[in-house]
């Protein structure tokens, strides 16, 4: 079967290659992407061929000056995680048939990311991002008779989802987040994050949810299940990262915006079973946040101009008694 | 045909412009909309996030009252559909989620037996109403107007809740939307990208920067206006353009229709009638293609 495969290739005329020089800034987010060079090989593969076999083809037979980084060839080892028609796929795990799109399959490295050569980009701020959130565990002392950290099943099997990640960088090539925000620890660290901080065994589950909700951390996720789509193996890390905020709200790191948003909200909802955008977003930003609440004003004139200012008069829902009930039942922290 | 219509707050808050507009060409599409007056805020991901128990009693009680009025829920909004498909894809997948819900609920005399389909009005257009009916219901079409679509990340990930994986077209009903009421579709990377607006309260700058870029984007590749069916990515979109466009240092100025809003222009409506004066970006240029003012 002939498949048309158009390769993103290394420009070093372009800024693309300049934004990958160590030091520098990574390249801006796909909606600039830097200008880079496409360039088209046909192959003969069969029907069953992935987008690793095209490449390995044509790196073999065709043009030996194409870089692609791969090593297993079974969706395990995580080398040749590439942009596949615009979005984060494992090369190896992805069938030239399903991904033959207009005629042809287009291949490059992520934007979000700096370039090495063709197809290979730099995992350093992967690997960065990694480290900052203490990949390991801090062990509590040994419970008597000292010689082993025996823990349930049950806690284990709520650490298996984590512990399948393979370090591919699909989550963080299509981080929303990450895309403008090079501060944001990423999808791939947080989830490892809630890895160790839900071990039963960690003796640091306090320190590194305060640290998880700094600036950069759990709070900084835009909630666009970019990472849970592009995740080859259902690590899910934005139900991490949700799990994470819950636990740090619980542990008592409630001096932030995430917090007051989810608590505004809440009572808003309990009160009246609807949203009450005109309180949410000054609650949100914080009633005594000076330049966060003049940061708002801007926009909150635009809106009142256009006539689209919620009503001053926050209606109550017919039944909301039933809301209040629930909420006294099941709110938990919100009740 | 008759719904269950669950209108969603922003609708009923700041966008009323979305609550008007819908309303408006349901009649022209034979939808009868039977409004959920009682029901209660999705929670908007928010509040399961805290506290997953909550957010399934809630929306248990809103999928229960539209089981007994028919069992067709239509959604006017990507976030209330996201939210209210996962719930129901989690009740589906796991009946003791299911159980623990109807615990709740049934305090307050509702029982949910787990048979609502959630759809946007987006879907039913497609999937319910029909082409057919919809190409008869045009009165105008939107010749010389280039649109972008914007669909918002809840109408479209997570895929397995969102029955995308049993229907891939539900991807491309925007763009198929733009091209039967007679417009020209933009082609651009940022239709399913994100608007920034679950950030705009945590990190403002870079919410900003993250709807402006595509707005931006959509620009470059010529279009006069976007098409949204969400009104959250409205609220950034369009609410917050001017201030992105500080954010980034470049102008901006592109209107965003809401999707009824785009329906109801093609369905002869004016410009007034679908409050398309009520936006914080003008529509003015964009309505001049179509030899409209506002």
């Amino acid at each position: 079967m002939k498949f048309t495969i158009e390769v993103g290739r290394y420009n070093p005329e372009g800024k693309y290659a300049e934004d990958a020089k160590q030091g520098a800034p990574y390249p801006a987010p796909w909606s600039s992407a830097p200008a880079r060079r496409y360039q088209t090989y046909e192959v003969d593969l069969p029907e069953h061929a992935v987008v690793l076999d095209a490449l390995i083809e044509i790196r073999e037979y065709q043009d030996e000056s194409v870089a692609v980084r791969c090593a297993c060839r079974s969706a395990i080892c995580g080398s040749c995680a590439m942009w596949v028609n615009g979005h984060a796929h494992l090369a190896c795990k992805s069938k030239l048939k399903d991904f033959t799109k207009d005629g042809k399959t287009r291949v490059e490295a992520p934007p979000s990311m700096p370039v090495i050569r063709d197809l290979v980009w730099d995992m350093k701020p992967f690997w960065e991002n990694h480290r900052r959130v203490t990949p390991w565990l801090e062990n509590k002392p040994l419970p008597p008779p000292m010689k082993e950290y025996i823990v349930s099943n049950d806690s284990m099997e709520e650490l298996i989802q984590e512990v399948t990640c393979i370090s591919c960088g699909c989550c963080l090539m299509d981080c929303e987040s990450f895309a403008v925000n090079k501060d944001f620890m990423g999808p791939h660290a947080l989830a490892k994050a809630y890895r160790y901080a839900a071990d039963p065994r960690d003796a640091q589950t306090q320190e590194r949810l305060g640290d998880y909700s700094k600036h950069g951390g759990v709070w900084d996720c835009t909630h666009c299940f970019e990472c849970v789509q592009q995740c080859p193996k259902g690590v899910e890390p934005l139900e991490q990262i949700l799990k994470l905020r819950r636990m740090a709200v619980n542990a008592g790191y409630t001096k932030n915006a995430g917090t007051r948003h989810a608590d505004a909200f809440a009572e808003s909802v309990k009160h009246s079973g609807r949203l009450n955008e005109l309180t949410l977003l000054p609650k949100s930003v914080g009633l005594f946040n000076v330049f966060g609440q003049l940061a708002t004003l801007p926009s909150a004139i635009n809106m009142i101009r256009a006539g689209k200012l919620p009503p001053i008069i926050h209606k109550t829902i017919p039944g909301v008694n039933r809301i209040k009930a629930i909420f006294d039942k099941v709110g938990g922290r919100f009740k | 045909m008759k719904v269950a219509f669950h209108p969603g707050c922003v609708s009923k808050g700041a966008c009323p412009e979305l609550y008007v507009s819908a309303t408006k060409i349901a009649g022209s599409l034979g939808l009868e909309l039977q409004e959920l007056t009682e029901a209660p805020c999705t929670g908007a991901g928010v509040l399961s996030e805290q506290n997953p128990e909550l957010g399934d009693s809630l929306n248990a009680l809103t999928l229960a009252m539209a089981e007994s009025m028919g069992g067709t829920l239509m959604t006017i909004c990507s976030t209330c559909q996201g939210v209210l498909s996962s719930v129901n894809h989690g009740f589906e997948k796991k009946p003791e989620r299911l159980e623990k819900a109807n615990a709740t609920i049934q305090d307050q005399g509702y029982t949910y037996k787990g048979t609502t389909k959630v759809k946007h009005l987006l879907w039913l257009l497609f999937e319910d109403i029909g082409v057919e009916k919809l190409k008869s219901a045009i009165k105008r079409k939107l010749t010389g107007l280039k649109i972008a679509p914007f669909y918002g990340c809840y109408i479209l990930r997570p895929t397995d809740a969102l029955g995308l994986k049993e229907r891939p077209e539900r991807k491309t009903y925007l763009e198929q939307l733009i091209e039967l009421l007679g417009a020209e579709r933009v082609e651009y990377t940022g239709s399913g990208k994100c608007c920034g607006f679950p950030m705009l309260t945590f990190n403002r700058d870079k919410s900003l920067s993250m709807g402006g870029n595509h707005i931006l984007e959509a620009k470059d590749k010529g279009a006069d206006a976007l098409v949204t069916p969400c009104p959250l990515c409205h609220l950034n979109l369009d609410g917050q353009q001017p201030d992105a466009a500080l954010a980034l240092s470049k102008p901006i100025d592109t209107p965003i229709f809401h999707l009824p809003q785009l329906l109801g222009l093609a369905f002869g409506f004016s410009p007034q009638e679908l409050r398309l004066d009520h936006h914080v970006v003008s529509t003015k240029r964009a309505l001049e293609k179509v030899e409209l003012k506002v």
